[in-house]
């Protein structure tokens, strides 16, 4: 091979190399999920937190998994486009959150049981409702301690921030109707909980998770949307004064 | 020139001695140092017997290798400052042949060595019941004391949680232990292979699905002490961690009896399981159905029965 042919072929592998670099970096960056802000949203030491899951996902490239959104601030939670798919929100410290979870996905069994209960919120309990669709309630209001997943079948999913000690089942729906099929839902059956808890007087990053193995298709449902931040595992930014 | 004739060299045989005599007061010193001021800060601490054993172990073994190390230092600076090549000095050195009584001397020092460690390594696994180690579901090496407290461990992504088949089968996401108590960990996994490490305890005990672990302490020191995942298990393995504590006897049996009957009031000490030394990670038997499939269509089967227990909790939650 000549000479020049070698510097070529050697500006062209280090060009490629550099590309894939480039791209490598970029994708990383812009691909970081959007953080939404409820920071701004509190008053008077109080900020509502709007969340849902979902059982399945087409706005995204996983449609079979199952997923949470958070809602803008203050907006409308039956317009689509309130929705932000992201399991990353931020909230003021020393602060009460008042979250409510819509959750449309149907009953899954919790592998442990002790999930069921209701811990680390303030007064210990939770308040759920079912809808048969929006603003349609079947029953009444329930207020409890525990949400027995395995004689009920009434848990969807939970939403847990372990070093906080906050561990909460998340309700299903009357699943007898069908479910949601189009997210983030805004029609469909639903259920609607609603719990309250203090964030810690200092900032910093606080991991959230579902604890049931709901990662279909994966070995003992451990994988997918379990193993992925914007599904199933979220962060909860709490920023300091 | 041969090294025995070099400038400021002595005769052969007493590089030997001197050598000796350099490391001596050095490999005495290291090893007060370490005794008296590294052993009693080493990790993990003495919060437990089986930490306070690893603690001695570490001590003594560092005992027995800084001489090691020092003599290798001392030869290499001996043998740097007194086998230096000197100004002028371009001849080839001696010939080596070997030396019987250096081979024999090495072969023997090391074989005192190795075969001492085996002996002390053996022994303080053997009489520490372990030594804060997983020893599978029949542990062969057990304490002496019958009275034991039984804590399960159950690892599951990403957290770790405990019962106590003693105090009704309660499960909590706290760990307290009684001071002065042998604990004897069941150590289990509900998903993917955990690794339940109680750092300032000693304790550290592969935690499998299907499988029951036992690992023993005996704490005795009151205070909080550390719990981490040391096995790769996901997303959050770095974050799988929490602190439990040692308490007095007191204050331990009325934190249990009071979670028993907290959990009893609230439904959920029902609602969990019959204690079991293992549970099947992909069958509930409860609920007589296999989880992976079920937990695989993200809920389309799902149901409601709405006679779910109301309890008399009036909470804080507020207004829908």
């Amino acid at each position: 091979m000549s000479v020049p042919a070698r510097v070529v072929t050697l500006l062209v592998a280090f060009a490629l190399v550099a590309l894939g670099a480039v791209y490598v970096v970029a994708h990383f960056v812009v691909g970081t999920l959007p953080t939404v802000d409820y920071t701004h949203a509190a008053s008077g030491g109080v900020v509502n937190v709007v969340l849902q899951e979902t059982p399945e996902n087409d706005s995204s490239s996983k449609p079979d998994w199952v997923s949470y959104y958070v809602m803008k601030p203050g907006a409308n939670p039956f317009q689509p486009s309130s929705w932000v798919h992201t399991t990353l929100f931020s909230v003021p410290a020393n602060t009460r959150v008042n979250m409510t979870i819509y959750g449309y996905d149907g009953c899954t069994p919790p592998r442990n049981n002790l999930w069921s209960e209701v811990q680390g919120t303030l007064g210990g309990v939770m308040s759920f409702r079912q809808f048969l669709n929006a603003n349609k309630p079947k029953g009444p209001t329930f207020v409890t301690s525990t949400l027995n997943g395995w004689s009920h079948c009434a848990v969807g999913h939970t939403f847990a921030i372990p070093s906080l000690g906050l561990f909460i089942p998340v309700a299903s729906p009357d699943a007898s109707a069908s479910l949601c099929a189009t997210a983030p839902c805004v029609a469909g059956p639903y259920s609607l909980e609603k719990f309250s808890f203090r964030t810690p007087p200092h900032g910093g990053d606080f991991r959230w998770q579902c604890f049931v193995p709901c990662g279909g298709g994966f070995e003992f449902g451990t994988g997918g949307p379990m193993q992925t931040i914007g599904y199933m595992s979220g962060q909860m930014a709490v920023v300091g004064a | 020139m041969s090294h025995s004739a070099g400038a400021g060299s002595a005769p052969g045989a007493r590089h030997g001695l001197r050598i000796f005599l350099i490391w001596l007061p050095l490999a005495v010193a290291a090893d007060l140092l370490i005794w008296l001021a590294w052993y009693p800060h080493l990790p993990p601490g003495r919060m437990t017997d089986q930490a306070q054993g690893q603690q001695f172990d570490i001590a003594v073994m560092a005992m027995l290798a800084a001489p090691v190390l020092l003599f290798i230092w001392v030869y290499f600076a001996y043998a740097l400052i007194v086998w230096r090549r000197r100004p002028g000095d371009d001849e080839d050195g001696p010939p080596l042949h070997g030396n019987t009584k250096v081979q024999a001397t090495w072969i023997t020092a090391t074989s005192v060595i190795v075969l001492g460690l085996f002996v002390f390594g053996t022994v303080q696994l053997i009489l520490p019941a372990g030594a804060g180690a997983g020893e599978g579901p029949s542990p062969i090496w057990n304490p002496a004391s019958a009275t034991r407290l039984q804590v399960q461990v159950i690892g599951q992504q990403w957290a770790f949680t405990y019962r106590f088949p003693q105090f009704g089968g309660l499960e909590t996401t706290q760990l307290e232990l009684p001071l002065g108590e042998e604990v004897e960990f069941h150590v289990t996994s509900l998903d993917v292979i955990h690794s339940f490490w109680a750092y300032q305890l000693g304790v550290k005990a592969d935690a499998n699905p299907g499988v029951d672990n036992v690992a023993y302490a005996k704490p005795q020191q009151l205070g909080r002490f550390t719990v981490r995942c040391s096995e790769l298990c996901g997303l959050w393995h770095g974050a799988m961690f929490n602190y439990g504590h040692v308490v007095t006897p007191a204050t331990f049996t009325a934190w249990a009896r009071t979670m028993q009957a907290r959990e009893a009031r609230i439904g959920i000490l029902r609602a969990l399981p019959p204690y079991a030394p293992t549970y099947n990670p992909t069958v509930i038997p409860q609920l007589g159905q296999d989880l992976v499939k079920v937990a695989g269509i993200t809920g389309a089967n799902g149901y409601w029965t709405p006679s779910l227990p109301q309890s008399g909790d009036k909470g804080d939650v507020f207004s829908p």
